[in-house]
């Protein structure tokens, strides 16, 4: 039975972890079939941290400060459409001024609005949900936030089934494959990338929001620490394929989940514990290594697309 | 590229309107950015000039410019060697640590020595450092074609780790129980430049690098080789070039480049490794070397210019109370600015 609870709470926490890193890949998963490599990834989920944080405390609830820490993430998922689209950017150069931006706004803000206390602030954050409470071993992994339900049974079945199963799923592969052809055929390419884009802001930026709204229930500097980055790595991991991207991030969850576990366990061990901080990032590049040859990038990925 | 790109069709673009670009460039920052100034209670005219003029008209704060531009002008070089190769290094801030950690470890092992001397070492050693941090990215991504911003950017958050470990275990200050390292030894400490200031020979070290970028960029076949590959690789390997081994000679100076702004910061400013270094100086790399159009005289300019924001960042700070953070966010705005500029010049050329 020890061990059967071991693996619940290690389960449960997995799904936990992995789900603001997934809410936020399956937004650059979207914005990379299209053929746009967002890498505003990591500020728009600091920024929707931020948000969603703010708007809670000031406001009292906690689904308002969702509500725009995901338009704050679809507001710049078109700052950065403009650019990447519009423009025709270079798309690593405008992500990374996004991702600067984005940060930039959210520590100002927060400096602003916080600066004076010595406590750091904090929100009573949204409650866990248990369906099958009476069962044991499942009330455990069943323990949890509404929106972690919402990420793996409804954001990411509907993704791959639009990605796949559905004529906007088709037009939006077809444009990160061959602008070109697509736009021949009728596809507006300009609208597709920019509805990509937004769509995908508005799920990095929710990502973050768990983060501070559900997970942490405060904002502090550290809240995102490169899971954006992650989330990219996690994009190539999965082939560009929602459930695949899902099965990378519970691999992420999980390692990152038994750190934790180690660490509470209060081990007297030989090595520092920013060993298992780290080491979901290495496992992280190791999946991507191995991942990394099939990985089949859309063709079009990085390329601006401009009408003759 | 299309950075490239723009940068070669630049010269077709009116020499009036070239020359009104920085100054469209400052308006418009200053325009989208009065708004947070505003909100901070602060008239947004009078924090640019305590942002803009004021570091500018004293003795301390101009060289407190110069300063701060010196791991600026050495991020926004490595970016530079790598991204004219067509190496996408977002990893210098990661880099930028490991020439930290190899400093500061040096600086306390290392004495009795003549500071000259010291110099010399705790420069290579910061060079190996960067480049090893670099190394096994840019051998993925030659090797096996794993994405290197990807595995770059997840190097960062690893030695951030790590080098909390170091400074939370073996390092921990025991009397004070801060985490920062031992203080690095007197002669390991770059030279005072002038009396009673903080710019170091660091400063002189990252112009020497700047001209000896530039000179390898105009003068010699390397440059040459590493633009034709940032170009198009296929072209480059039918002109008879080993794409392979450029990419990764660019990509490990760029690191070693990058482990240089570790030096100087641990050497020149700090005298001890301390978690936060760099206010992401490595990344703020990036946004220099853009503007400066990937030339290493240009992007030498534009890190004397950001050495100005970030100074003027902390005057506005002291005198209006607006959070420092306001130089960070005008420093994003004023690359996306930029970015739109480059293609205001583009259509220009087009419609001749």
């Amino acid at each position: 039975m020890a061990v059967a609870m071991l693996i619940a709470t290690l389960t449960a926490a997995t799904l936990r972890v992995a789900t603001p890193i997934l809410l936020a890949a399956i937004g650059e998963t979207f914005n990379e079939r299209a053929g746009v490599l967002n890498l505003g990834i990591e500020g728009i989920m600091f920024l929707g941290a931020f948000v969603g944080f703010y708007v809670a405390d000031i406001t009292g609830s906690l689904w308002m400060g969702l509500l725009m820490a995901i338009i704050s993430g679809v507001l710049l998922g078109i700052l950065m459409a403009y650019f990447t689209v519009s423009l025709g950017v270079n798309q690593h150069v405008s992500g990374l001024g996004i991702t600067l931006l984005a940060s930039g706004l959210a520590l100002y803000a927060f400096r602003l609005n916080y600066g004076g206390r010595s406590t750091p602030p904090s929100i009573p954050p949204f409650e866990q949900i248990t369906p099958l409470a009476k069962i044991p071993v499942f009330n455990t992994i069943l323990n949890q936030y509404l929106l972690t339900y919402v990420t793996f049974f409804i954001i990411v079945p509907v993704s791959w089934w639009v990605m796949y199963r559905t004529s906007l799923g088709m037009k939006i592969r077809a444009v990160g494959e061959n602008p070109e052809a697509a736009d021949a055929a009728g596809i507006n390419v300009f609208w597709i990338r920019y509805g990509v884009l937004t769509f995908g802001g508005g799920l990095m930026a929710m990502g973050g929001a768990f983060l501070s709204l559900a997970q942490l229930g405060a904002f502090t500097h550290g809240i995102i620490a490169g899971r954006g980055w992650v989330a990219i790595a996690l994009v190539i991991f999965g082939n560009w394929n929602p459930f695949k991207v899902m099965l990378g991030s519970l691999i992420f969850g999980g390692t990152y989940a038994l750190q934790l576990r180690l660490q509470a366990m209060g081990l007297q061990l030989p090595i520092p514990y920013e060993t298992f901080l780290a080491l979901p990032y290495i496992v992280t590049i190791i999946a991507l290594v191995i991942a990394g040859r099939q990985a089949s990038y859309p063709a079009a990925l990085l390329k601006p697309y401009q009408r003759e | 590229m299309p950075l490239l790109k723009f940068r070669l069709e630049k010269t077709g673009a009116p020499l009036w309107f070239r020359g009104l670009i920085p100054v469209i460039t400052l308006v418009l920052t200053f325009i989208l950015t009065s708004g947070l100034i505003i909100w901070g209670k602060a008239n947004p005219f009078e924090a640019y000039y305590y942002f803009l003029i004021d570091p500018l008209s004293g003795r301390v704060s101009f060289l407190e410019v110069l300063v701060k531009s010196t791991p600026l002008i050495l991020t926004g070089i490595a970016v530079t060697v790598a991204f004219v190769s067509g190496y996408f290094n977002i990893g210098a801030e990661g880099q930028l640590y490991a020439g930290a950690l190899a400093s500061a470890y040096l600086g306390t092992v290392l004495g009795g020595i003549s500071t000259p001397l010291a110099i010399l070492l705790m420069l290579i050693s910061s060079f190996a450092a960067g480049l090893l941090w670099a190394l096994l990215p840019a051998l993925l991504r030659v090797y096996l074609n794993v994405d290197e911003v990807v595995t770059t950017l997840l190097f960062n958050s690893i030695i951030i780790f790590m080098i909390s470990a170091i400074l939370n275990g073996p390092w921990r200050d025991p009397q004070s129980g801060w985490p920062q390292s031992p203080e690095i030894a007197e002669v390991t400490r770059l030279p005072q430049l002038v009396a009673r200031s903080r710019l170091h020979f660091g400063f002189v070290l990252a112009l020497t690098v700047v001209a000896v970028v530039w000179f390898i960029q105009t003068k010699t076949s390397f440059g040459l080789k590493f633009r034709a590959v940032g170009l198009g690789k296929e072209g480059a390997r039918f002109a008879g070039i080993n794409v392979e081994r450029t990419i990764l000679i660019a990509a490990l100076i760029s690191g070693g480049i990058a482990g240089i702004a570790g030096y100087v910061e641990v050497a020149g400013i700090q005298y001890h490794l301390i978690g936060e270094l760099s206010p992401g100086y490595g990344y703020t790399g990036i946004i220099i070397a853009t503007m400066g159009g990937l030339n290493a005289l240009g992007v030498g300019a534009a890190a004397l210019f950001f050495g100005l924001v970030e100074t003027g960042a902390q005057t506005v700070s002291r005198a209006l109370g607006v959070p420092v953070y306001l130089g960070e966010v005008t420093q994003a705005t004023m690359l996306l600015v930029i970015l739109g500029m480059f293609l205001l010049q583009r259509y220009r050329i087009r419609r001749m």
